[in-house]
């Protein structure tokens, strides 16, 4: 039986040599993989890519104390970009399954419609969760738009739940029972975060300073936006190749760190119950506006970028 | 001589609800294909699995003959250059061309050949487009974006004529003769023919056959039977089997309803009974042969568990917070966004249950607790169950069962055939819910437009009318509909141009959304009573223009014109009333005010008449309304007799003012059950 982190290991190997860069976790508290932006961004324009990674997913309002066997704040997502979808995409998909000691002509594989939409990040697509003996283990979404940006090359995106799969593999009814290196339970190592998150998301977070943190990187973001955007208008002088290295070197991946902080102020709040119903559907739009901003503006770099290439 | 052909579109699992209708699609489309070149519009045989479309036809001609069509040229004695021009253009020598008497003088006459095309060639230009062309809910790119949508990637397509292949290509993807069998259990690449195709595909796990692969799982099930299930399960399964588990009793303790959603809905197992309760078992279909070491058994039993104890924690944890205590909660639970929280709905919904549809306590009370459960755990895991949850928490913290029931049941009915709420509480809160949202979005106009209705407003119109007539609920409905005044108008929905489906009803000093509201509601009624109830449509029309008020009225007044309907002097009386508008409005005639001068009235046709008409009135308002249709009906040979003899516009104009007055009141008087000159008479 392997153990939680022997899982890891081996799908990293399998899509490793399956061309993909093996990724760390983005250092940066999200909702899922999709929001890092090795995936948001970079299924952009038309560079062919592929990467893997654990990207650890906090969703403040699934806490549950560490009571619930299934339910975590923050559980554990890897993270699979192939960019195009290569044709026998679903093969290696299976084969990673193989990989990790699934027997697949003994068990009971299903692809059930699942189409996957982020409003926050403009993005959706459409796929199927896989369903492994009656458990969803995969989230399978071909991309097709992200940023509310049509994708030039559609990625496959596949987001395995690390925990639920593990559990599955080593036969545990609770998340917490399964077995992270020889000796050492899942409980062990992650216990104390799942108690005291859903202790400050649910009790002690103070409303008053997650609004004014929100505030502020929402402010922050915006700000540079509107500085890329001055560059965004050509000259009148022709002086276009200043704005060109200007453009290039915008720091836009700072910005996009400001919108993901302020999505996950934003969820810390709601599960913390201080957004109100008309609040919301607002709050959802400011924090669109500002991906939504950051994808437009990340494509007229990359174009930028490309030219500059050109000319070296 | 003619020739099999064989058809399947390889491709990534697709959504099972949508299969069986692109199937059709693309057998009309074939059809379509054949009849377009001339030849017998035979019906394909279609068959699919998640990972397949598949037509077939057994014999498709082998080509279209060569055709000779004549076609004719100029005189004769045009000249020789125009034959030869015209020789030319048809591509035949000067000394074929035949020549014929026309009315004209003679003529020159060609005999152009239509060469035939093979079955192969005309096949192989059309299938792209013909497979490209089905239409999907929801289609996807895959590679490149703007190339060529289809509901999932197309991965293989087997194209055979005969032995031969069809050649063509779709995003990439060349047809061929080699098929892929099930994605476990069988080989990928499977050259076929048309004649073993369905053979290599069984070899290789695949059932091709949906009615085959329904009738493997309905043989293991049995009685556990769901067809809504069933019809999923044979299109998620290449090669379906049947696998039988089971869970601790101690589960058994959840009502029913929340174990079978799990088992349902969100597992797709079949629950077992015994003896009417549920077991402690479950029956789930999987794409595989059998399950030998129990291993996807026990998967699945485990997921259940997991499933089971979620629902388990939830229905306690939601057990500490009373749904009482939980009406406050409901200020962040987002009924629309224009609109507010579920808390401001819940005191619109009480409201008309108290002041206009006079509930009792009961109802009262479910109205205030019915949304409470949006705010439970159990409900934002399963919110298929909402009411039923909210129902069974209020029975177990101790409401009287009109209150629990009511809440339970205030969704329904949830479709046309669905029943009403079972008790007069929960009748009344789910006309006032209905409505309420009825209301609220016209109000800001969100009205439904063509197909698009995102917040199933038909459904909701269509639920009031049937609880109110079901439940025969007298109410004033057209009170009901009067919209509160709205502080900030929002006509964005207006602006956008889109027009309504439906005319509003005009009524005065009505805002043009309430119009519009009862425009929609009338178009429900006509709907309910016409395509639900089975009346004719003229009746229908003829109740409704006499007025909709109450619903249960409406009713009563259809049964009874229905029956009267079929008697000899109805529809000639009928014929008769349309006559008498058209006089009227020919004469431009509206009444005035005027009484009938009896003194004016010519002895015979016209005073018996006016007596008749006398008799009948007097007695009409104590009659029920089958009794009264056969007493305006018995009218009948006054009324012919009246045409026959009596001119209404006589030479006097005092004499034909009464004479219109007296069919004008006639009219007035027998139209308030219904207005006969909608009916549709064969005269």
């Amino acid at each position: 039986m392997d153990s939680y982190q022997e899982i890891i290991f081996k799908l990293k190997k399998y899509w490793s040599d399956r061309g993909c860069i093996i990724q760390e976790p983005y250092d940066l508290e999200v909702g899922a993989g999709t929001m890092c932006p090795e995936t948001f961004l970079r299924v952009l324009g038309p560079k062919p890519y592929r990467v893997a990674y654990v990207q650890p997913s906090r969703r403040p309002a699934d806490g549950r104390y560490g009571e619930n066997p299934n339910r975590l704040y923050k559980h554990m997502q890897l993270q699979v970009i192939l960019k195009p979808a290569p044709n026998d995409v679903i093969d290696q998909y299976l084969g990673s399954l193989a990989a990790i000691g699934i027997d697949l002509r003994k068990h009971d594989i299903k692809f059930e419609e699942d189409n996957w939409e982020a409003p926050t990040l403009g993005a959706w697509g459409v796929g199927w969760q896989v369903m492994l003996d009656g458990l969803e283990i995969t989230q399978f979404t071909y991309f097709q738009q992200c940023g509310g940006i049509d994708l030039d090359l559609v990625p496959a995106e596949l987001t395995y739940g690390l925990e639920r799969l593990t559990a599955f593999l080593q036969g545990k009814d609770s998340v917490y029972d399964i077995e992270w290196a020889p000796g050492v339970s899942y409980r062990d190592v992650r216990f104390a975060d799942e108690l005291q998150f859903s202790v400050y998301n649910f009790e002690m977070a103070d409303v008053g300073t997650l609004w004014k943190l929100f505030d502020l990187h929402e402010g922050e973001a915006a700000r540079l936006l509107g500085e890329f955007r001055k560059l965004e208008k050509p000259l009148p002088d022709g002086r276009g190749s200043e704005t060109a290295d200007d453009k290039r070197r915008f720091p836009l991946l700072p910005t996009y760190e400001h919108v993901l902080k302020c999505s996950h102020l934003f969820n810390t709040l709601d599960a913390r119950g201080a957004i109100s119903v008309t609040e919301r559907v607002a709050v959802i739009a400011r924090v669109r506006k500002l991906a939504v901003g950051v994808a437009e503006a990340w494509v007229s770099q990359q174009t930028v970028g490309e030219l500059v290439e050109a000319v070296q | 001589m003619s020739l099999p052909f064989l058809l399947e579109i390889g491709t990534e699992e697709i959504p099972d609800w949508m299969i069986w209708h692109a199937l059709n699609q693309l057998a009309e489309s074939f059809q379509n294909l054949l009849e377009a070149n001339g030849f017998e519009a035979l019906m394909p045989q279609i068959d699919a699995t998640p990972r397949r479309l598949v037509l077939r036809a057994l014999n498709l001609p082998a080509r279209r003959p060569d055709k000779v069509t004549p076609e004719d040229g100029p005189l004769v004695t045009a000249g020789d250059r125009a034959a030869q021009g015209f020789a030319k253009k048809y591509r035949v020598a000067v000394a074929d061309l035949k020549i014929f008497d026309s009315p004209i003088g003679p003529r020159y006459r060609a005999e152009k050949l239509v060469p035939g095309e093979s079955m192969l060639q005309i096949l192989s230009n059309a299938l792209p487009d013909k497979i490209l062309g089905i239409h999907w809910p929801k289609s996807m790119y895959w590679g490149k974006w703007g190339s060529h949508s289809f509901i999932r990637p197309i991965r293989w397509i087997v194209a055979l004529l005969g032995n031969e292949v069809v050649p063509f290509k779709i995003v990439g993807v060349e047809s061929g003769n080699v098929t892929s069998g099930h994605r476990t259990l069988g080989t990928a690449q499977i050259p076929v023919t048309i004649e073993n195709y369905e053979q290599r595909l069984r070899e290789n796990f695949v059932i091709l056959s949906h009615q085959e692969r329904k009738q493997r799982i309905q043989a293991a099930i049995g009685n556990a039977s769901d067809d809504d299930l069933l019809g999923t399960l044979v299109y998620l399964t290449e090669y379906p089997s049947v696998i039988a588990g089971s869970f601790d009793k101690e589960y058994l303790k959840l009502p029913a309803e929340v174990l079978v959603t799990v088992m349902r809905h969100h597992q797709k197992y079949f629950a077992v009974y015994e003896n009417g309760q549920l077991a402690n078992r479950f029956l789930a279909v999987t794409n595989t042969d059998g399950d030998p070491d129990g291993l996807i058994r026990r998967g699945n039993e485990r997921v259940l568990r997991a499933r089971f104890n979620d629902a388990m924690f939830f229905w306690e944890t939601d057990q500490k917070k009373k749904l009482v205590d939980r009406i406050l909660d409901l200020e962040h639970v987002t009924f629309q966004a224009k609109l507010g929280s579920y808390r401001q709905k819940i005191d619109r919904v009480t409201d008309l249950v108290r002041d206009h549809l006079k509930g009792d306590d009961a109802a009262i009370r479910a109205s205030q607790l019915c949304k409470c459960d949006l705010t439970t755990e159990l409900v934002k895991e399963f919110t298929e169950l909402q009411g039923v949850v909210g129902g069974l928490y209020a029975r177990e913290q101790g409401e009287p069962e009109e209150v629990w029931t009511a809440i339970y049941d205030h969704y329904k009915p949830v479709s046309m055939e669905d029943s009403i709420p079972r008790n007069l509480g929960g009748q009344l809160v789910s006309v006032a819910d209905k409505l309420d949202t009825l209301r609220e979005c016209f109000r800001i106009g969100l009205i439904p437009t063509g197909s698009k209705d995102p917040f199933a407003l038909r459904r909701s119109a269509q639920g009031v009318v049937k609880i109110l007539v079901e439940g025969k609920h007298r109410v004033k409905l057209p009170a009901l509909l009067r919209l509160p005044p709205l502080s900030v108008r929002s006509r964005q929905q207006q602006m956008t141009g889109e027009t309504t489906v439906f005319e509003p009803v005009e009524s005065a000093g009505v805002s043009p959304e309430e119009n519009l509201l009862r425009a929609f509601l009338l178009d429900r009624i006509r709907y309910y009573f016409k395509d639900i109830r089975g009346f004719k449509y003229d009746e229908v029309n003829a109740i409704l223009a006499s007025g909709w008020d109450d619903l249960v009225d409406v009713e009563e007044r259809l049964i009874a014109i229905q029956a009267v309907r079929p008697t000899e002097d109805f529809e000639p009386l009928a014929a008769s009333f349309k006559r008498i508008q058209n006089i009227l409005k020919q004469a431009q005639f509206t009444g005035n005010g005027g009484a009938i001068d009896a003194s004016l009235l010519e002895p015979g046709p016209e005073s018996d008449l006016y007596r008749e008409f006398q008799k009948v009135r007097g007695a009409l308002a104590s009659l029920p309304y089958r009794p009264a249709l056969e007493s305006i009906a018995s009218l009948r040979p006054k009324v012919d007799l009246f045409f026959d003899k009596v001119l209404v516009n006589a030479p006097d104009p005092k004499i034909r003012q009464n004479r219109l007055t007296l069919l004008h009141t006639l009219l007035a008087e027998f139209s308030t059950i219904a207005d006969f000159s909608e009916i549709i008479t064969n005269g």
